[in-house]
């Protein structure tokens, strides 16, 4: 019934990793995009979900499957969108009428039209006054603005969103967020259908009709959640709560139909180190003792003012290190979690030593390769090596320095600069003391 | 608030009244044009090579005409260098292929010394036009321009590849034609290092300049009217007067060029920026202020406004600035292999038909020669580089540490470093055959005379930059003044000394072919090393020992920074980087 303005039709995205090894970011992803309808791809870090919408775009091409607009597949970028960035994308040098009339220059549409159209575009998005402004002059929010009525006068059929208020304060955001749901409501809206990349899971239900939810590792579609709400919603009613805390519950919980092995057992490719600092997580777990021992996601992102790409790392480095639990949404702290942050500081870094040394693949990786090492000290060119068959160079290398980080502050192993080696520390007794390396 | 004055301010009542502005600027830009013709004149007389003038006059009076022939030669040269840059730079950042055979050539071409070229240059421009001066204008206006444009290239691509992704990703979507990515995109991005990047290159220009003006080639002297045929003239002579007085010409023109070109353009490609914020010490020039307020250059921009539109459509033709998302893998490998086995195959053409040229005349015991030669060279940069480190790292560091001194001392300092060094030549000479002191010790101090600066000024950056922090902490610390040296001062300004030094030591090597022979009056002194032995070879138009000497030049630049500078690089980014 509704028409279909653009097909995702099995699409995988892989890259050609540092080692030569294929590096998998999205996996038979197969959407629609119809007219009339907003659609939100949820995701954390790593879900593929920018690359997503710039396969949409036309900017990337997919490894394997097709995107089509309105039945023809592309071959770069899509003439039916226009996309708004997160980090505005504009041209520093150009004035906001000339910013926003590019586009319709690059159509070939003539002068007098072009500036017609142009100001008809600030008008709507509520930018009158600042047309002779430079970028740099403007807030934020402004610049924003400036964004959207540089996609708006190109009048696309859909509207491409890359996380459009990430990079703006709570307030502006929220502002602009309420304007452009009016305009969408009222009739003077000039595309046909919007899709919008965010973590920000309130967003998702604020805007969207249709939350489409993507697992990571690789990217996949994990659920898709049909947002029934008249607008404009209210984000304390019951049915919006409980959608909210739905969302969640999937981003956090484990997929039934997927395999993912446990910590203890998992290789460092298979359970990545989560990109948590120390002090971030020892924090969280605090916060849960804290409290009773049991929180709500939603309650303390919203408390502590974070976003789910803040929060959600350090919820997976306190769970694959057993100091909590997560279970629908919740977060529960284990007996070992509370010793962790309840005891001594000497005390607390032997317990961290321990799991880490034990729950994290990739701290244990390294501790064991260590021990059989001939002087406890190895080159940390070796496991580089061996992260960049299942990471890119930049990733391999963060997984590393994650390691470092959580190794120091147990006094696992040191890495040294100057030497480019990781060298066991003698009080943590992974070599036998004869065998250490004379410094 | 600034939106609601509704009054004057004081500084618009102040303000002189625009109609004497705009006549001021209209009154200038008549005056170029006037200029420009004149000298135009002069460049397409009457010209035959058995004839040409060796010399020129020295009379004090033909100084200003000299000077401005000159001028004209560098900006020839510079907006040649600017097209070229275009046309290079884009090439190599979007054409994929070309990008494997353009980045290496353009590599060779920056460490090897432009002196040693100037023969074939000189001989092929004589020939592209029999009869006029033309022919040795293009071959000093080339000359130049090789000084120029490697390095203004190599700064333009940067900014292309580098350029951030989302304005890529934008103008793509946008649907901007290529010609439209170019001039709205790609042009703008990278205008603050182009401008910059000509600023120091023009700079270095200078020294070029002299050289290339009065030349012995092929065993002919040529001389150009300029200001450096004036003072190899009066070297010549030995008019010591006349040589002081061109070098304070020199120094007018340096300052003056700084002050009416340079700083308006560097300050007007400010709003080119493309960080939101501002930087703390933005380049401000009365010139581009009296720009701004005249009302000729707004009528200007308006009118050639209209030409911009009807060229967008006339140079769609040229497609969007796209790529396709769907290539077939097989033809791109098929391509790819057909490229590099052309391009494989003319490089080893190339250097066969080199090493056999070099075989049959000079023979291949001249290499070795050359290298040994070389070594005496390498002595002479090392010394330049230890003495001039032990000097200008603690004064650059006096002047980088008080705002005060360093505010006077920047511009004097960049005007140093672009002064031509060899203009100074004539007097370090005189001294050196007065006291007779060998040129063997003397041409040290000749290469250091243009070198060293770029040490002192990037020391001098260096320090300034040193956050206050970690002074305040040193001073709270009561550090003692060896600690103070070691764990403060020496790290934070440890990469800014390495540019300076990588730069100091290409610039030395550079100069060694004009430094090791010099003449004063009828006296020639000649240094043992491999710029005598480049100079020697250019001077009797020796094609093979020319191409053995620049080769070997260009080996042990390329060499000595891959082994020496580059590590230190990495070592400062890796462990001092601030």
């Amino acid at each position: 019934m509704q028409d279909n303005l653009i097909t995702v039709d099995r699409v995988s995205k892989s890259f050609t990793g540092a080692a030569g090894d294929e590096l998998r970011v999205l996996d038979e992803i197969t959407l629609e995009l119809r007219a009339g309808e907003i659609v939100a791809l949820l995701g954390r870090s790593g879900s593929g979900k920018s690359t997503l919408l710039r396969t949409i775009a036309g900017l990337i091409s997919p490894t394997g499957g097709t995107v089509r607009y309105r039945g023809t597949e592309l071959n770069g970028a899509n003439p039916g969108t226009a996309m708004v960035f997160q980090s505005f994308a504009l041209m520093p040098w150009l004035t906001v009428q000339d910013n926003v009339e590019l586009g319709l220059a690059a159509q070939g549409v003539p002068v007098a039209q072009r500036r017609e159209r142009a100001l008809a575009a600030i008008d709507l998005i509520g930018l009158d006054g600042f047309e002779s402004a430079y970028p740099k002059e403007l807030s934020g929010g402004m610049r924003q603005r400036v964004g959207f009525a540089r996609a708006l006068v190109l009048e696309p059929d859909v509207l491409l969103m890359d996380e459009p208020f990430s990079a703006l304060d709570v307030l502006t955001a929220e502002n602009l967020r309420t304007e452009l749901m009016s305009l969408w409501a009222g009739q003077k809206f000039p595309t046909k259908a919007v899709c919008i990349v965010t973590h920000n899971i309130e967003e998702a239900v604020l805007l969207a009709d249709r939350v489409i939810v993507l697992g990571a590792n690789p990217g996949h579609i994990r659920a898709e959640v049909t947002v029934d709400l008249d607008r404009p919603r209210d984000r304390k009613s019951p049915t919006f709560e409980a959608l909210v805390d739905r969302l969640y519950d999937l981003l956090t919980g484990r997929e039934a139909d997927r395999h993912e092995p446990e910590p203890t057992v998992a290789t460092p490719t298979a359970r990545p180190l989560p990109a948590a600092s120390v002090g971030g997580l020892a924090g969280l777990v605090e916060i849960v003792h804290a409290r009773g021992g049991r929180v709500d996601l939603p309650d303390i992102a919203a408390d502590l003012n974070f976003e789910i790409d803040d929060l959600l790392p350090l919820v997976d480095a306190a769970t694959m290190l057993g100091f909590v639990e997560v279970e629908g949404g919740d977060l529960t702290l284990t007996t070992v979690g509370k010793d962790f942050t309840t005891a001594d500081i000497q005390r607390s870094k032997q317990l961290f030593a321990e799991q880490a040394r034990h729950r994290a693949p990739l701290v244990r990786t390294v501790c064991r390769a260590l021990a059989t090492s001939a002087d406890g000290s190895l080159r940390a060119g070796f496991f580089l090596d061996l992260l960049r068959r299942g990471f890119s160079a930049a990733d391999a290398q963060r997984q590393l320095d994650t390691a470092i980080d959580w190794a120091r502050y147990g006094e696992l192993f040191d890495y040294d600069t100057d030497t480019d080696r990781i060298t066991a520390d003698p009080a943590a007794g992974l070599v036998p003391e004869t065998q250490l390396r004379s410094h | 608030m600034a939106l609601l004055r509704t009054f004057p301010s004081r500084e618009a009542l102040k303000r002189p009244r625009q109609g004497v502005i705009d006549l001021a600027v209209l009154v200038g830009a008549a005056a170029l044009l006037w200029v420009v013709v004149r000298l135009w004149h002069g460049i397409t007389v009457p010209w035959d090579e058995t004839t040409a003038p060796s010399t020129v006059s020295t009379d004090p009076a033909e100084l200003p005409y000299y000077a401005a022939r000159s001028l004209l030669r560098m900006f020839a040269a510079l907006a040649l260098s600017v097209v070229f840059t275009l046309v290079y730079a884009t090439a190599a950042a979007r054409l994929r292929r070309a990008e494997k055979v353009l980045l290496p050539v353009l590599d060779i071409l920056q460490s090897v010394p432009i002196l040693g070229f100037l023969s074939v240059t000189i001989t092929g421009f004589i020939a592209l036009f029999p009869g006029s001066e033309l022919g040795l204008e293009c071959a000093s206006i080339f000359a130049i321009f090789t000084s120029q444009a490697w390095n203004m290239t190599f700064a333009f691509y940067q900014s292309l590849v580098s350029q951030p992704r989302d304005l890529d990703e934008a103008s793509r979507l946008l649907r901007l034609s290529k010609w439209q990515r170019f001039w709205r995109v790609d042009v703008p991005s990278g205008m603050i290092p182009l401008v910059w990047n000509g600023m120091m290159s023009f700079g270095g220009g200078w020294f070029f300049l002299v050289a290339s003006e009065a030349l012995s080639v092929n065993n002919h002297s040529y001389a150009l009217p300029g200001i450096g045929s004036y003072v190899a003239t009066a070297t010549a002579n030995s008019e010591l007067g006349r040589v002081l007085l061109a070098i304070g010409v020199m120094i007018v023109l340096v300052v003056g060029v700084n002050v009416v070109f340079w700083r308006p353009l560097t300050a007007w490609a400010e709003r080119f920026r493309v960080e939101d914020s501002e930087s703390a010490q933005a380049p401000r020039s009365l010139m581009l202020d009296l720009l701004r307020r005249s009302r000729i250059p707004r009528l200007l921009g308006r009118a050639l406004g209209w030409l911009v539109a009807p060229l967008d459509r006339m140079m769609a033709v040229f497609g969007l600035a796209e790529h396709p998302l769907r290539t077939s893998p097989a033809r791109r490998r098929v391509g790819d292999v057909i490229f590099a086995v052309v391009v494989l195959g003319s490089v080893a053409y190339g250097l066969t038909e080199m090493a056999t040229f070099v075989v049959d005349t000079a023979g291949i015991a001249e290499v070795g020669h050359a290298l040994l030669l070389g070594l005496a060279t390498f002595g002479r940069v090392i010394v330049l580089v230890v003495v001039a480190t032990a000097i200008w790292v603690p004064v650059g560091v006096w002047i980088g540490l008080n705002p005060k001194i360093s505010r006077l001392a920047q511009p004097v300092v960049q005007v140093l470093a672009s002064f031509p060094a060899n203009f100074l030549f004539p007097l370090i000479t005189g001294v050196l055959v007065a006291t007779g002191i060998s040129l063997d010790w003397g041409g040290i101090l000749l290469m250091a005379l243009g070198a060293q600066w770029y040490i002192l000024f990037n020391v001098i950056a260096g320090a300034s930059a040193i956050p206050n922090d970690l002074r305040e902490a040193a001073a709270n610390l009561r550090l003692p003044r060896k600690l103070w040296w070691r764990k403060l001062i020496l790290p934070a300004i440890f990469a800014s000394y390495v540019t300076g030094g990588i730069t100091a030591a290409g610039g030395a090597w550079n100069a060694s072919i004009v430094a090791e022979v010099v003449s004063y009056g009828p006296t020639t002194l000649t240094a043992t090393g491999l710029g005598a032995y480049i100079a020697q070879a250019t001077g009797s138009g020796d094609a093979a020992r020319i191409l053995i000497g620049v080769a070997v030049m260009s080996l042990y630049v390329v060499g000595l920074n891959r082994l020496f500078w580059r590590r230190l690089y990495a070592l400062a980014e890796r462990r001092f980087s601030l």
